[in-house]
This record gives C-alpha cells, sequence and structure tokens, in this order.
C-alpha cells in the first residue's frame, strides 16, 4: 500500500460515496475532484451536471472552472443557467449534490458569505453561488471540507446554504424536498446524521486518525457513533488515478 | 435596429454614471474588453451586476467605478479570492461597496422576470438562510393553487447589459453558442444593450442550436476579436488560466493593482 496524504483520503472516500449515483451537481474545488474520480474509478456512467449548464460533462483533465470549455465540449447538452436551476435541479433530477464550504456547523448547515460580521466582514468570501438550491433540491447532499476549529464551528458566521436548519424536521417546515446532507467527509473522518437529532455524527475515522484528533478539530461538543468504524485505506488504483488527475489539470483544488 | 460603433462610442453613448450595468458572461463569453473601455471612461457610482463577478469586476471595483454590486458568486474561479472586491468589501477601499447579493438561481429568476416582463419571479430558495435579511429584493409569496410558501425576488431591468458573443451578421443579428449562460436574459430584460462580437459574418450556418438575439433587441453591435480575453470564445479561443492565477498576485496589492491598471487599461487606449 502506498503512502497517502490526508486530503487524498477525503477526496477518495467522497468519490466512493457516489458508487450508484446516477447525477451529481458538482461544486469546484475538492467536490470536482471527487466525482471526477468517482466517473474515472467506479461509475464511468455518472452524469455530472455543473452550474455552468454543462450536463454529462465528461472531462479528461481537471477543470480549474465550472465554465472550463473542456465541461461544454464533452458534455451531453449545454443549457442556460435559468434552465440549469429552474428545469434540471430544482424538480429534483440531479440525484446527489456535492458541495464545500469555508465553515459547517453540527447540522451541517453551510458558510460560504463573510467571516466575521456581514457589514464589516474579516474575510469576505465568494457567497452563495448555486449551494443553497443544490442543498434544498438534490435527494442526497456529500458536503466534502477540510477539518479544523476554525472550519467545523459551533455557530456560523452566515448561514448561506441550509443542511438540517435547527435540527430534526427543520428541512420539512422550511419545504425543502430533498434528504439533505447525508454524508459530511473531512480530512479527519466522516460523520452522518443521525436518524432522530439529524446532527452530524461521527461514524468513521480516517487511517491513522484518533477520535481525540477529531474531537480537537471540532468546535462543538461532538456527537459520535458507539461503533466507530475506520475507513478503508486507499487502494494503489484509487490514488494512482487521483494523482493522474490532478498531474493533468493546473487545477489547485482549490474550495 | 442596432447600430454597429467603435467600442469607444458604444459606451460612451450607452453607460452613464449612475447607471446599472450588467455585464454578463458565466466564465465564457466574458465582455473584458468593454469593461476596460468603462474603465477608461472613468465612469462612476456603477450599480454593476453578474451573477458570477469575476476578474472584470475586479478591475472595475478596484478602479472605483462601482458604487453597488448584485451578485450571487464573486470569486477567481478554481483560484480563490477577487482581492479589490474583498478589499472594497472589508477595507471600504477605494470606496465603500453596496451589495444585494443573491444565490445563481434566485439572480438568474430576477433577471429572467426582468426579461418577461414580470414584477418578480418565483422560486423555492432561501428558506432558513440569512440572506434574506440582508436583501430588500427577496421575499416570500403563497401559491395560490397549493399554498406552498416560495421565495419571490424582484425583477431586474438594466439601464444597460453587456455581452460578448461569437458572432454578428451583416444586420446585426447576433449568435453565441457553448456556455451561454443568461446573456440573452440579461439583454432582454435591459432598457439598451451593447454587443461585443469575435467576427462579422454575412450570414449564420444552421448547424447548431445557438442563442440568436434579433438586431432590433440590442442598441449596439461592435467589432472587437478577442474582446473576452483571459475568458474565451468556444470555435475562437481558449480560456487563458495562467492570467486568472497571475491575477491573484497583481491584484493583491494596492500599488501592483494601480500599476497595472495604469499600464494595461489606460495607457492601451480603446481599440
Amino acid at each position: 500500500m502506498s503512502a497517502f496524504t490526508t486530503d487524498e483520503v477525503m477526496t477518495i472516500a467522497a468519490s466512493r460515496e457516489l458508487t450508484g449515483a446516477r447525477s451529481c451537481f458538482v461544486g469546484i474545488g475538492l467536490p470536482s475532484v471527487a466525482a471526477n474520480l468517482a466517473r474515472s474509478l467506479h461509475s464511468p456512467g455518472l452524469v455530472l451536471v455543473y452550474e455552468s449548464g454543462t450536463i454529462g460533462a465528461k472531462p479528461t483533465h481537471l477543470p480549474l472552472s465550472i465554465g472550463d470549455g473542456e465541461l461544454a465540449r464533452t458534455a451531453d447538452v449545454v443549457v442556460s443557467v435559468p434552465e440549469i436551476f429552474n428545469y434540471w435541479l430544482q424538480p429534483g433530477r440531479i440525484d446527489v449534490g456535492m458541495l464545500g464550504a469555508a465553515q459547517v456547523d453540527r447540522f451541517a448547515n453551510l458558510n460560504t458569505t463573510v467571516i466575521g460580521s456581514y457589514d464589516r466582514p474579516i474575510v469576505r468570501l465568494p457567497g452563495a453561488g448555486g449551494a443553497p438550491e443544490i442543498a434544498s433540491a438534490c435527494p442526497r447532499v456529500i458536503v466534502v471540507m477540510r477539518q479544523s476549529k476554525r472550519t467545523f464551528v459551533d455557530t456560523l458566521d452566515f448561514l448561506t446554504t441550509v443542511g438540517f436548519g435547527d435540527g430534526a424536521g427543520a428541512r420539512s417546515r422550511l419545504g425543502m424536498p430533498g434528504a439533505g446532507p447525508q454524508v459530511l467527509i473531512s480530512d479527519l473522518g466522516i460523520f452522518r446524521p443521525d436518524p432522530s437529532t439529524s446532527e452530524m455524527t461521527l461514524t468513521t475515522l480516517h487511517p491513522g486518525v484518533s477520535f481525540e484528533d477529531v474531537r480537537d478539530a471540532t468546535g462543538w461538543d461532538l456527537a459520535f457513533s458507539s461503533e466507530i468504524t475506520e475507513t478503508p485505506e486507499p487502494t494503489d488504483e484509487e490514488l494512482e488515478i487521483l494523482r493522474q488527475l490532478h498531474a493533468g489539470s493546473t487545477a489547485k483544488g482549490a474550495v | 435596429m442596432a447600430e454597429f460603433l467603435s467600442l469607444e462610442s458604444a459606451i460612451a453613448a450607452n453607460v452613464h454614471d449612475g447607471d446599472m450595468v450588467a455585464l454578463e458572461g458565466f466564465t465564457h463569453l466574458i465582455p473584458f474588453a468593454a469593461g476596460h473601455e468603462i474603465i477608461r471612461q472613468r465612469r462612476r457610482d456603477l450599480t454593476l451586476v453578474r451573477l458570477t463577478p469575476d476578474l472584470i469586476f475586479d478591475q472595475l471595483i478596484g478602479a472605483g467605478c462601482a458604487r453597488k454590486l448584485i451578485f450571487s458568486w464573486g470569486g477567481n474561479p478554481g483560484v480563490g479570492s477577487l482581492h479589490r472586491f474583498r478589499d472594497a468589501v472589508e477595507h471600504d477601499w477605494p470606496r465603500a461597496l453596496d451589495l444585494d447579493e443573491h444565490t445563481h438561481a434566485g439572480l438568474a429568476n430576477r433577471i429572467v422576470a426582468g426579461a418577461a416582463g414580470l414584477p418578480f419571479a418565483v422560486l423555492r430558495a432561501y428558506a432558513g438562510t440569512d440572506a434574506r435579511a440582508h436583501s430588500s429584493t427577496i421575499a416570500s409569496v403563497t401559491c395560490p393553487f397549493t399554498g406552498e410558501i416560495l421565495a419571490a425576488v424582484a425583477a431586474l431591468r438594466p439601464d444597460v447589459t453587456i455581452i460578448h458573443a461569437q458572432q454578428a451578421d451583416r444586420a446585426g443579428n447576433v449568435r453565441l453558442w457553448g456556455i451561454t449562460g443568461v446573456q440573452k436574459e440579461s439583454v432582454l430584460a435591459a432598457a439598451r444593450s451593447i454587443v461585443t462580437v469575435e467576427e462579422i459574418v454575412d450570414e449564420f450556418s444552421d448547424d447548431r442550436n445557438a442563442v440568436v438575439l434579433p438586431s432590433w433587441t440590442m442598441t449596439a453591435i461592435v467589432h472587437v476579436p478577442g474582446g473576452c480575453f483571459p475568458s474565451y470564445a468556444a470555435g475562437y479561443s481558449e480560456r487563458d488560466n495562467d492570467y486568472y492565477e497571475a491575477w491573484d498576485h497583481l491584484s493583491r496589492d494596492r500599488a501592483v493593482f494601480e500599476d497595472w491598471l495604469e499600464r494595461e487599461v489606460f495607457e492601451v487606449g480603446a481599440k
């Protein structure tokens, strides 16, 4: 077994979650890497959908942006932006949404808007993009992001995208059709929503990571499963394909 | 009917201080040359509109042209922050920038409502988010048929929309293809419009399901080959990803940016 990085484990774990999915609405950065890895490895028929309107993109290298010419050239169809959101995303036609964020809370709500106050932020982030409707409409959502006390926070500086809102039942009260974030994958482990509280609960540790490592990188009182499992180590094939994807790209994997 | 004009004349005649100006393009076909001409003509107090403000908006904001930004995602795609945008929001440099921020779906639907001549659009969005508290153009509406509570977003009608397209024919009809974003709707929503094009052709080939904007829906057509560099025009050019990565450095420091602005925009002059 080759040596691997924590980022590689995270990306590979995210790609495994796409097994069996028909279509995935892909955010740029880590989600795009994971989705392209899934298509290269175990799900060659996976339909990649980007918010630029490219449906069924089959890029041969990782795109730097969601609107790269490679995505349009290799797509089954390219539609306008109103169409991609109104006809394709909103009715729940895309199985899985995969998103990153700057901050996440215990209910998998996401912040991509500001660090600090809205009117005078310490860091102004890009904003919502397509994420809020992806998280609302897709039947299933996967969140992928690096974990630290700065990113896994008790209270978001801004609630850009609803995961489970204030907990159980919130999504149906808010009229959200999809089931919400069914998995949150960090570079330390994997979290899944508790069936009764909807709180993201540590279920799996990545190889070499301890429970204490995760607890110390979580900004809230961490809920954990009674039977924590370990992420299977990346296979040589997974690592090889992932590294080939990165080698053929100028993308830095920014979130 | 749209007039064929020089870029300088088209901007001078159609973009005024205080106007709401949409420069659309979703990674593809971004009207950089027109944005640079707005900077050269030193327009001020603009309300800039775009779903995905990227480098050209960073440049317009850093040059002091904008008072307000209506947008849904402001970053350098795949690279990181827009440093001039951040400096304006975080430190009011070169001036304070008001924001009206939406999701892509929300802003796209505002423009669709503008194009459709309706006062607002309906979509399933914004519930439970902090966005509503910071925007006066997001509200709720109850469906009269099902009782479902949905988001309502106010129609957006720019004073002028500027886009870049692949082709115009000699009658001034415009055709664009590939990733077409929300450009057609933005032109139809606006009071005036300027389209810069890669090429003027005798007639369009009919082998693609491309977006065609009839001449009478636009104000001005300008022949500006390469007018979307460093973005790209499918069939004409490739995206210059290195430029987007270099911008991260060029835009980080105010003095470096101002030097860039002087050399690459003001000294270059209109094409």
